[in-house]
């Protein structure tokens, strides 16, 4: 079986500066992958990899078994890979109903049609609200992106990056800056909306991590230092060392 | 699920309400159009709305780029003056019986022509967006306007290019002889671009092109790439403001360099940006009433385009979003049937606004009369005021009037700004209850 993401010796130098130093990488089908390390191993970086915004310095990076080394962002999203950023980045003129009818239109096959009407598109249409629903933005569906809280942005970005029908998600820190319980909504919905589907988050709030993970990688210095199931990876002396025993400090 | 069936429904009777609600207000827009010139029969006024209606397409085709899309362009005035240049030479050759075009479908010439000329150079621009791209749209305009001097064989240097509307064969006894055919022959043409391009706004590529002016970052991680989505935009833009060329050829059936060059993208620019580019309607009233400033004020004054440039002034620093954006800003005042308290307060604001004005006015009119030497030691008069600017009182009197306007202003809109939190406030407890 392939798997759904493949890395294979991935780098990645800014000028002389190497961020990512020969990842890989090799996520299956449907799994729960996390990858944590501390500020600057180049978690962000990698994600910006996989989804096409860098261009890579060498490697091949592999979606579905397909190279999709050095394809635009929109290519590599049309193959079934979304993904959502660090910072909030959602459509904030426009409604969440809207926000999220924009996410589908293009998994739907409208492409760049303008002699079609929008809202008549009942698929689309439907879809967006199934989102809206999903999401517990029901109440917001018409207030504009840009004035919901912050939990209900991150929430939004979540359902923007998957509406389109991605199987290949990341997530980008998505409970970065939550409270507590808001932290436990976005695992919650995190949950269910990747039913089924292939995960692959970058995450700090360790709490997240173990609850969430099939798997997790330890980034170190733009290398993995190691790969495993959660209680594994707790076990690794080596990560220990290098990652969560500093994080006890 | 109960709730997600309820939203669904929601969703779906939505659309055709609105549209059985836009229908109507498209019949009145198209009822007003067609009454206007029955009430204003002066043929100063039936040409006044034919460029008003020629304006309205022009601005509104402007919008597609920045309103909708976020492109700042400071060239639209290429599309929409190639265009006319191209129907002008089409009527020419129907004149000389070396083409066959009827009249009313010139302005369609127009617009091929602009969309031609968009698919060119929006290649080139629309592969950057925000300050590169206007840099880039200025760049062709000055080069546009540089070609129509260095050709005159097609730009008709610097007499441009005259022509004559009344030709080929009458079609139901219309020549377009008589401006009121034209401004007809204008409205009906307007009316159609504005349900069109309101249209455009209503599909996936009008949606994404909102998208894509908010975040193009997310735009491509949705599947769009944002180049292609401001390439469509621009040559659909370009192919509107082509068919306000091929009816402006029409109209005053000459054609020259200033067409093309940048005086008339500004113009654009402003008549979008005044009406307000974050709604389909604002370029509507922008270019009606600059429209309508234009040639007004130019007929009684001198100093008009001073006028011009601090009303802009004005206008960008106390209402950026524009007038659509002052109306928008009383929709719930107006639904909870509380205009009834703003009114006293704007009233008073109004008349000091207006003492404000009328100062300003004096002291203006006396500096341009001083400047143009006019008539030895005589006044001239306002509104029946006699202003001798040779006498310090008259000056005295401009300044006080000006300082009263400004004081009665400044407290005047301080009494509004209270009002507007009174009623912000009762608001915020009706929603709360």
């Amino acid at each position: 079986m392939t798997s759904a993401l493949e890395l294979r010796a991935v780098h990645k130098s800014f000028g002389k500066t190497a961020i990512i130093n020969g990842v890989d990488l090799s996520i299956t089908k449907g799994e729960r992958h996390a990858i944590i390390g501390p500020n600057g191993a180049g978690k962000s970086t990698l994600f910006n990899l996989i989804s096409g915004r860098f261009p890579l310095t060498a490697g091949e990076i592999h979606l579905h078994g397909r190279n999709v080394t050095g394809m635009a962002p929109q290519e590599i999203n049309r193959r079934g890979l979304g993904r959502s950023f660090q910072i909030t980045n959602i459509f904030p003129r426009m409604t969440v109903y809207e926000n999220l009818r924009c996410a589908v239109l293009w998994s739907l096959g409208y492409r760049y049609a303008f002699w079609k009407r929008v809202n008549a598109l009942s698929d689309a249409c439907e879809k967006a609200d199934e989102m809206v629903h999903r999401l517990g933005l029901s109440k917001r569906r018409e207030r504009l992106a840009g004035v919901l809280s912050y939990a209900e942005q991150r929430a939004l970005e979540i359902g923007v990056t998957i509406a389109g029908g991605a199987d290949v998600i990341l997530l980008d820190e998505p409970t970065a800056g939550m409270s507590h319980t808001e932290t436990e909504q976005a695992v919650q919905l995190i949950h269910s909306v990747t039913q089924g589907k292939t995960l692959i988050m970058v995450e700090h709030d360790m709490s997240v991590v173990f609850g969430l993970a099939d798997r997790i990688s330890v980034l170190v210095y733009g290398k993995v230092l190691a790969c495993d199931a959660p209680t594994a990876i707790r076990a690794n002396p080596a990560v220990q060392e290098a990652y969560l025993g500093a994080m006890e400090h | 699920m109960s709730e997600l069936a309820a939203s669904r429904a929601q969703s779906f009777k939505a659309p055709t309400l609105l549209s059985a609600k836009r229908a109507a207000l498209w019949i009145a827009t198209a009822a007003v159009m067609a009454v206007l010139p029955l009430l204003f029969k002066q043929s100063f006024a039936i040409s006044l709305l034919s460029q008003m209606g020629i304006q309205v397409i022009f601005a509104l085709s402007y919008n597609m780029l920045l309103g909708q899309t976020g492109l700042l362009s400071f060239g639209h005035a290429v599309y929409y003056g190639l265009g006319a240049y191209v129907c002008a030479h089409a009527l020419n050759a129907v004149a000389a019986n070396t083409f066959g075009v009827p009249v009313t479908l010139l302005p369609l010439i127009g617009g091929v022509t602009g969309l031609a000329f968009g698919i060119v150079f929006g290649f080139v621009s629309t592969k950057r967006s925000g300050t590169p791209f206007a840099m880039i749209s200025l760049g062709i305009a000055e080069m546009v306007a540089a070609c129509a001097l260095m050709f005159p064989g097609f730009f008709g240097g610097e007499g441009g290019i005259p022509t004559n509307r009344m030709v080929g064969e009458k079609i139901l006894g219309v020549s377009y002889g008589p401006q009121i055919q034209v401004y007809y022959l204008i409205a009906a043409w307007c009316l159609v671009c504005m349900i069109a391009m309101f249209a455009l706004t209503q599909t996936p590529l009008g949606r994404m092109a909102n998208a894509v002016r908010d975040n193009p970052e997310r735009a491509k991680f949705v599947g769009y790439n944002p180049t292609h989505v401001r390439f469509l935009m621009l040559c659909l833009a370009s192919f509107f403001a082509g068919i306000a060329g091929g009816l402006a050829t029409i109209n005053y059936e000459i054609v020259t360099a200033e067409n093309v060059g940048v005086a008339v993208s500004g113009n654009v620019l402003i008549m979008a940006f005044v009406g307000g580019i974050g709604s389909f309607y604002g370029p509507i009233i922008g270019a009606i009433l600059i429209s309508f400033l234009q040639s007004a004020l130019s007929a009684y004054t001198q100093a008009w385009l001073l006028y011009f440039g601090l009303f802009f002034v004005v206008m960008i620093l106390f209402a950026p979003g524009g007038i659509a954006s002052l109306i928008t800003l009383h929709g719930p005042t107006w639904k909870a049937r509380l205009m009834g308290r703003l009114i006293p307060s704007y009233a008073r604001a109004a008349v000091a606004l207006v003492i404000l004005l009328a100062g300003l006015v004096m002291l203006v009119e006396m500096v341009y009369h001083l400047k143009a030497g006019g008539g030895e030691g005589a006044g001239f008069s306002i509104l029946g005021l006699l202003l001798e600017p040779e006498k310090s009182s008259a000056w005295l009197m401009g300044l006080g009037v000006f300082a009263l306007g400004a004081v009665l202003t400044a407290w005047s809109t301080r009494a509004v700004r209270r009002t507007w939190q009174a009623i912000a406030a009762e608001l915020q407890m009706r929603e709360a209850s």
